[in-house]
């Protein structure tokens, strides 16, 4: 049976993931062989992933971790963690 | 990320308890960037996340007696960090997304993509410019808060499965649905706007296109 576009929107994630099975994977795989669309949101999709995955995006605010450590060094100074 | 060792923090939660405190920096170090992602997650304002952060490593000293090694240390961590940020909320009077939250999770929602016949890849080296990070910032930030919360475990601290679902107290599927749903609506936001960050592509004899 050939799979239709809504169809492998619903798994466009796990198919990114490498969560889906097989055999769906090879029915995706074909579709997407002759579908510019669904091929389009594919490679649209994955790219936005491996965009909001870059450590540039979200960057920890500038001396949170010095800030951080010496407030520990604080409490580490205070009390035991017993 | 750092992966997570878990020989590394058992040797470590060993001795920090018999008396090294000072191993506790190293311990927590690994675990910053998620606590305080998470926390801005769930507060969306950066004082008050860096506020909650540093009293979640706090709870997490004081606390790690009561570690017991059957999960993850960093999903340990982040369910702290949880409590800390949903407990915040609660007094502030503001768990403004809880029923809301609730409901979307069941709804089938329209979660159909931005329909394109072609793409563009965008390269990381475009995230040299400033605004596409902050417009990718923005589209996440404008997410429903259960969304969010998945996306920035999964996506952006690159967390699996499992150890998203323990961090957040819900299930594997439900992780599963809100990331695709979470995704579907990014490249819903993003893809039209994205399109002018993409090289633009050579011609026939090497020119480049206007």
């Amino acid at each position: 049976m050939r799979i239709d576009c809504k169809h492998v929107w619903q798994h466009i994630s796990a198919y990114i993931d490498g969560e889906v099975d097989a055999e769906l994977r090879a029915e995706i795989d074909k579709h997407l062989e002759t579908c510019e669309i669904c091929s389009a949101v594919l490679d649209s999709t994955r790219n936005v992933v491996v965009l909001v995955a870059d450590d540039r995006v979200f960057e920890l605010p500038a001396g949170f971790s010095d800030r951080l450590h010496a407030r520990l060094e604080k409490e580490l100074e205070l009390a035991g963690p017993s | 990320m750092t992966a997570p060792n878990p020989q590394f923090e058992a040797e470590c939660i060993r001795r920090i308890l018999a008396g090294e405190r000072h191993l506790f920096h190293d311990l927590i170090r690994p675990c910053e960037r998620p606590i305080y992602f998470l926390l801005m997650s769930i507060l969306r304002n950066e004082t008050e996340a860096e506020d909650a952060a540093q009293e979640t490593a706090i709870k997490v000293y004081l606390n790690l007696k009561n570690f017991r090694g059957d999960a993850q240390f960093r999903t340990w961590v982040l369910s702290i960090a949880r409590n800390e940020g949903l407990g915040r909320l609660r007094k502030a009077g503001t768990r403004r997304e809880d029923s809301l939250d609730a409901e979307a999770d069941d709804q089938t929602g329209d979660y159909t993509p931005a329909i394109l016949t072609s793409w563009r890849e965008v390269p990381l080296e475009a995230l040299e410019r400033q605004e596409l990070g902050a417009m990718l910032r923005k589209a996440i930030e404008g997410l429903p808060e259960i969304y969010r919360n998945v996306v920035l475990l999964r996506d952006i601290e690159e967390m699996d499965v499992r150890e998203t679902a323990a961090a957040l107290g819900i299930t594997e599927g439900a992780v599963k649905v809100r990331l695709h749903r979470a995704r579907a609506l990014l490249q819903r936001e993003l893809t039209p706007r994205l399109e002018g960050f993409a090289p633009r592509q050579k011609g026939l004899f090497g020119w480049f296109k206007a």
